[in-house]
C-alpha cells in the first residue's frame, strides 16, 4: 500500500463511497458490503423516494389510510407511520433489528402467515390482513402463545419477544402439534441474543397443548 | 444480623416467579428507547468513516443541509483530525423521517487523506507497522505476573505441553442497538430515553457534558434490549442526539444502525496465548509459562485470565495489549474470562492426556475450590461422564460423539451505592422505587418478590419503578453481575423498615406488643393469639392520610461474592462434513440464594448459549487490505439460532442463602467444555475459536496424513 494516498476533491470514487456510508441498506452479502454505492444509484433511490401515494392498510382489523413512498416498508409504517389524519400508528411491538431479513424481530402476520415486515414494502401489503403482536390478544385475553411465554419465562430483555411470539403463533397456525425439531425449524428465522431459546421451545410446546 | 431466613419459611424467595414485565413484553406494549415516539420527533443519523485510518481534509455538508426535511447537520470531527477506525463518526443529521436522514447522510461530502492502517494484531505488531495512535508503540508494556519458581517447577514436571490458543474478537450484538431519544424540555432541562445499563451514570455524564445540575437531567430506561457490558456511557451517539435536539428544539431519536453496532459499540478483545506447562506424574499442575496478546482495537483493555481457576505453584504470565485500527473494546460478559478459560481448560485436557489421566480426575487434583469439586460430581453424573470416549477419536462411525468439561469463577457480590424506597399507602398499595435498570435479568421481579415476601403479598401487588433517574434514588450500573446483590439488600432493609413502621401503627389496635406481630398471606396477626388478625388492607387503612415510606441501607450480610461453575458438554461431529452438533450441556452454576429460580435458570441458559456462540460461531472478520469489517451484519456474523440449541440442563447450585449475581459466570466454562468434547469425539484438537467445520475437516485431514 502506498504510504500516503492523496484523496482530494477530485477523487469522485472516494466521495461517492462515503456517500454510501452508514445507510445499512447497500450491502447484501460479504462481498458487496465493501463495495461502493455509486452516485447514480443513490440519486435514483432518492428520486424514487420523492414519489408518494396514499394507500389503505388493514392492520389488526382496523383500517388505516397512510401516505407512503415507494421505498417505505411495512415495518416503517407500523412503527413510525402516521395516518392521513395525523395520528401516529405507533405499533412498535415489531422491531427493526437486522434490517435485512435475518433476525425475525420485525415478524408480523400477513393473511395468517409470518412475514418479515422489514422486507415487505408497504404498498405490497394493501388489501391484506396484517396482524401485529399488538393484535394477537383478544382484549385482555392473551393468545395461548403469549400466556405460555410468560409462564415459561421465554423472554429476558424481551426485544426479540414480539417477533418470536408472532412466529410461534404462525407456526401453530400451520402445525398445531409440532415436535421439538419442528419448533426449532419453524422458529429458525428468529434470533434471540439473550439466549431464551430453551424456554421458548417449552412455551411453544405448552401453547400447542392448550390450543 | 440480617438474613433471608430459612428456605422452609420462604413463600416466594427461591421459588419460580414469572416476570412482572412479561405481559408488556409479549403483547408489544413494552416501550424500549427504540420505540419512543415523541410528538414532532426527528430522526438522527451519523455519517461514519468507511476507512480505517485517514486524515480529514474537508467536510462539505451544504447539500445535506439543503435537502427538504433536514433540520440540522453537525460535524463530529474537525478538519485536520485523524479517523482511526472504520465506523468513526464524521457528521450527523437530524431530519423529519429516518429515510430523509439516510438520504442526507449520503449527501455529505468528505475529503480524506488516507493513511496506512493495521487492523489485525499481526499487522500492528510487524516491523514498520503504521503508527495506530499516539502511543510510543502499538504494543503496550507487557503486564507480567510471576509466582514461585518456574525453573524448579519444570524440573519437577514429568510431562509437558506446549501449545498456542486463540480466540478472535467477538461483538456484543445487542438486539436493540445503542441509542437515545433526547429532548430538551427547556434550556435547562434535558430528558433522555437511553438504552443503557447505567441510568445514573448516563445522567451524570449528560449533566457534565451540558453543564447542567444532575437533577435537571432525567434519564429513562424502562426496558432495554440487551447490553452484555457494552452499554454504560452515552457515547458519541448519545451526546450527538442531545446536541441535535438542542439545536432543533425537537426530540431526536438516534439509534445506531446494525452495522455501526458491530463497528463501534464495543467488542470482546481477541486472545492469542502461547503456553508451556508441566505436571507431575501424580497429576499435579506444577509449572505454567504463558505469553500472550490481544487487541481491543483502538483502546487498551485486551486482558484475559491465565493461569485460571486451578492451582499452579510456579507460574509466569506475560500479556501485551495490541492497538489496531478497529473500534474499541468494551466489557463483554465476564471480560477476559471465557477466552482465558478456553485456553486453560484446553491445556488441562492436553496435560491429562499426556499423563494418561481422566481429565475430570486431573481437575479434581488441581482445583482448590470445594464448590466446584461438588459440581464436578453432580455434572459428571448428569451428563453420564462414564459414557465418554475412553480413547479420543476412537470408533469407526461417520458421526462421532465426545464429552468435555470446563470451569469458571466469578465475583458478583454486589456493593454499596443503591438507594431505594418502599412505600405503603393507606389504600394498601405498595410501591418500591430504585434507580437500577432491568436489562433483561429480571431485577424488577426480584424487587417485587423481596417486598412481597416481607409483606405477605403477591409480587404483582408491588408496583416497582426502576429505570428512571427522576425519583433521585441512585443505583450503580448493571455490570459485573452486581445488580441483584447490590439492590436486594437495600430493598430488603427498606421493606423491613416499612413493615416495622406499619407494625408500630397497628400494634395498639391489635393490643399486642410489636414483636408479636407477623405477616401472613395478605394478613397481619398476633403470633401469641392467632385469633387477632387483620387484613393487609385494614392495616394500611390505619394510616389515614399518611403513607409509610422508608429507605433501605446496605447490608453486607445479605450478599456474598464468589460464584463457581462447571459445565459438561456432549457433542457429535460428522467427520465427513465437519458439522458439529452440541447434543447436551450440563451447567452447574453456583449463585448463592437465587431469589427467583425461574429467571436465574434463564440467565444460566443465556450464558451457556452465548458461550456456545463463542465456541462455534462468532468471529469478527477484518479485511487486512481494506481495513474494513467483512461481516458487520447479522447474516455473516453468526449468533446462535434455534437450530444450534442443544438440550441445556441448567442447575442452580445454591450453596448458601446470600445473594450472588449470576449474569456473567455461566458463559465462562462453555467454550472450553465444547472444545474438549470435540477433541474427545475426533481425537484432534482445535486450538482456535470458533470451532468451525472447515477447521474440523482440516484437522482430520492432517491427522490422516
Ligand atoms: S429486522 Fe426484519 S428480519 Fe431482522
Ligand atoms: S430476550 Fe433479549 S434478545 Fe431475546
Amino acid at each position: 500500500m502506498p504510504d500516503k494516498e492523496k484523496k482530494q476533491g477530485t477523487n469522485i470514487s472516494r466521495r461517492n463511497f462515503l456517500k454510501g456510508v452508514g445507510t445499512g441498506t447497500v450491502a447484501a452479502t460479504v462481498a458487496p458490503s465493501v463495495l461502493i454505492s455509486n452516485e447514480k444509484t443513490a440519486d435514483a433511490q432518492m428520486g424514487d423516494a420523492v414519489a408518494s401515494a396514499t394507500i389503505q392498510l388493514n392492520i389488526n382489523e382496523k383500517s388505516y389510510q397512510v401516505e407512503v413512498e415507494a421505498r417505505t416498508t411495512l415495518l416503517t409504517v407500523l412503527r413510525d407511520g402516521m395516518d392521513t389524519g395525523g395520528n401516529n400508528i405507533d405499533l412498535t411491538g415489531a422491531k427493526l433489528i437486522c434490517d435485512r431479513g435475518e433476525c425475525g424481530g420485525c415478524t408480523v402476520m400477513v393473511d395468517g402467515k409470518s412475514v418479515y415486515a422489514c422486507m415487505m414494502l408497504a404498498i405490497d401489503a394493501q388489501g391484506k390482513q396484517i396482524t401485529t403482536v399488538e393484535g394477537l390478544a383478544d382484549g385482555d385475553d392473551l393468545h395461548p402463545v403469549q400466556e405460555a411465554f410468560i409462564q415459561h419465562d421465554a423472554l429476558m430483555c424481551g426485544f426479540c419477544t414480539p417477533g418470536f411470539v408472532v412466529s410461534s403463533a404462525a407456526l401453530l397456525n400451520e402445525n398445531a402439534k409440532p415436535t421439538l425439531e419442528e419448533i426449532k425449524v419453524g422458529l429458525s428465522g428468529n434470533t434471540c441474543r439473550c439466549g431464551t431459546y430453551p424456554f421458548i421451545f417449552d412455551a411453544v410446546k405448552t401453547a400447542s397443548q392448550k390450543m | 444480623m440480617a438474613s433471608w431466613g430459612e428456605a422452609s419459611e420462604s413463600r416466594l424467595i427461591g421459588k419460580r416467579v414469572t416476570r412482572l414485565s412479561g405481559k408488556d413484553k409479549v403483547t408489544g406494549k413494552a416501550k424500549y428507547t427504540f420505540d419512543i415516539n415523541e410528538p414532532g420527533m426527528l430522526y438522527g443519523r451519523i455519517l461514519r468513516s468507511e476507512v480505517a485510518h485517514a486524515t480529514v481534509m474537508g467536510v462539505d455538508m451544504s447539500d445535506a443541509e439543503a435537502l427538504p426535511g433536514v433540520k440540522a447537520v453537525i460535524p463530529l470531527i474537525e478538519v485536520g483530525k485523524k479517523l482511526r477506525y472504520q465506523g468513526q463518526e464524521i457528521a450527523a443529521v437530524a431530519a423529519e423521517t429516518d429515510d430523509i436522514a439516510k438520504d442526507a447522510i449520503r449527501l455529505i461530502r468528505v475529503d480524506l487523506e488516507e493513511l496506512p492502517h493495521a487492523v489485525t494484531e499481526e499487522d500492528a505488531m510487524a516491523d514498520g507497522a503504521p503508527e495506530i495512535r499516539d502511543w510510543p508503540s502499538n504494543q503496550s508494556e507487557p503486564n507480567i505476573r510471576e509466582d514461585g519458581d518456574l525453573e524448579a517447577g519444570f524440573a519437577e514436571a514429568a510431562v509437558e505441553v506446549e501449545a498456542t490458543y486463540h480466540t478472535p474478537v467477538q461483538t456484543h450484538v445487542c438486539l436493540e442497538t445503542h441509542g437515545h431519544v433526547a429532548k430538551w424540555e427547556d434550556e435547562q432541562n434535558l430528558t433522555v430515553w437511553a438504552s443503557t445499563q447505567g441510568v445514573f451514570g448516563v445522567r451524570n455524564d449528560f449533566a457534565q457534558r451540558f453543564e447542567l445540575p444532575a437533577n435537571q437531567v432525567r434519564v429513562i430506561t424502562e426496558h432495554m434490549g440487551g447490553g452484555f457490558g457494552s452499554k454504560f456511557g452515552p457515547g458519541v451517539e448519545g451526546h450527538t442526539a442531545a446536541e441535535l435536539s438542542r439545536i432543533t428544539g425537537k426530540a431526536v431519536k438516534l439509534m445506531l444502525t446494525r452495522k455501526a453496532e458491530h463497528l463501534v459499540a464495543g467488542n470482546r478483545p481477541s486472545m492469542t496465548q502461547h503456553v508451556r506447562a508441566g505436571a507431575t506424574r501424580d497429576g499435579r499442575l506444577i509449572a505454567y509459562d504463558m505469553k500472550g496478546y490481544g487487541t481491543g482495537g483502538i483502546s487498551s483493555g485486551a486482558g484475559f485470565t491465565g493461569p485460571y481457576v486451578y492451582h499452579v505453584p510456579n507460574s509466569r504470565a506475560e500479556r501485551v495489549n495490541v492497538a489496531t485500527n478497529a473500534g474499541n473494546q468494551r466489557a463483554m460478559r465476564a471480560p477476559g474470562h471465557p477466552q482465558g478459560a478456553f485456553g486453560m481448560d484446553s491445556l488441562m485436557d492436553e496435560l491429562a492426556e499426556k499423563l494418561g489421566m481422566n481429565p475430570l480426575e486431573f481437575r479434581r487434583i488441581n482445583d482448590p475450590n470445594e464448590v466446584r469439586q461438588a459440581q464436578y460430581t453432580l455434572g459428571a453424573q448428569e451428563i453420564g461422564w462414564h459414557r465418554r470416549n475412553r480413547v479420543p477419536g476412537s470408533g469407526t462411525d461417520v458421526k462421532k460423539r465426545g464429552m468435555g468439561l470446563g470451569s469458571g469463577q466469578w465475583g458478583g457480590g454486589g456493593g454499596r451505592g443503591t438507594e431505594a424506597r418502599v412505600t405503603i399507602n393507606a389504600d394498601g398499595t405498595v410501591e418500591a422505587v430504585t434507580g437500577t435498570q432491568d436489562i433483561g435479568t429480571g431485577v424488577r421481579t426480584v424487587i417485587a418478590i423481596i417486598v412481597a415476601e416481607e409483606f405477605g403479598l403477591a409480587p404483582t401487588d408491588i408496583r416497582v419503578t426502576v429505570g428512571d433517574s427522576a425519583p433521585g434514588l441512585p443505583s450503580g450500573g448493571s455490570g459485573g453481575s452486581q445488580t441483584t446483590p447490590s439492590v436486594a439488600p437495600v430493598i430488603k432493609t427498606a421493606a423491613a423498615a416499612a413493615k416495622q413502621k406499619l407494625f408500630e401503627r397497628i400494634a395498639p389496635l391489635l393490643e399486642a406488643p410489636i414483636e408479636d406481630l407477623r405477616v401472613g398471606t395478605g394478613t397481619i396477626y398476633v403470633v401469641s393469639d392467632r385469633t387477632k388478625t387483620i387484613t393487609w388492607k385494614q392495616a394500611a387503612g390505619q394510616l389515614g392520610m399518611e403513607s409509610i415510606s422508608e429507605g433501605g441501607t446496605w447490608d453486607e450480610d445479605l450478599r456474598q461474592g464468589g460464584a463457581a461453575g462447571a459445565q459438561f458438554a456432549e457433542v457429535e461431529i460428522d467427520t465427513q462434513t465437519g458439522a458439529i452438533r452440541v447434543i447436551k450441556i450440563v451447567a452447574v452454576q453456583d449463585c448463592g440464594l437465587a431469589i427467583n429460580r425461574l429467571t436465574t435458570e434463564s440467565q444460566i441458559n443465556g450464558g451457556v448459549i452465548m458461550g456456545l456462540g463463542q465456541a462455534l460461531l462468532e468471529e469478527r472478520f477484518m479485511d487486512a487490505v481494506t481495513g474494513r469489517m467483512l461481516n458487520a451484519n447479522l447474516e455473516d456474523y453468526k449468533v446462535p439460532g434455534t437450530l444450534e440449541i442443544p438440550e441445556i440442563k441448567s442447575i442452580v447450585f445454591d450453596t448458601h442463602r446470600k445473594v450472588t449475581g449470576v449474569g456473567e459466570p455461566p458463559c465462562i466454562p462453555t467454550p472450553g467444555a465444547i472444545a474438549n468434547a470435540v477433541y474427545n469425539a475426533i481425537g484432534v484438537r482445535i486450538r482456535s475459536l470458533p470451532i468451525t467445520p472447515d477447521k474440523i475437516l482440516d484437522a482430520l485431514a492432517e491427522k490422516k496424513a
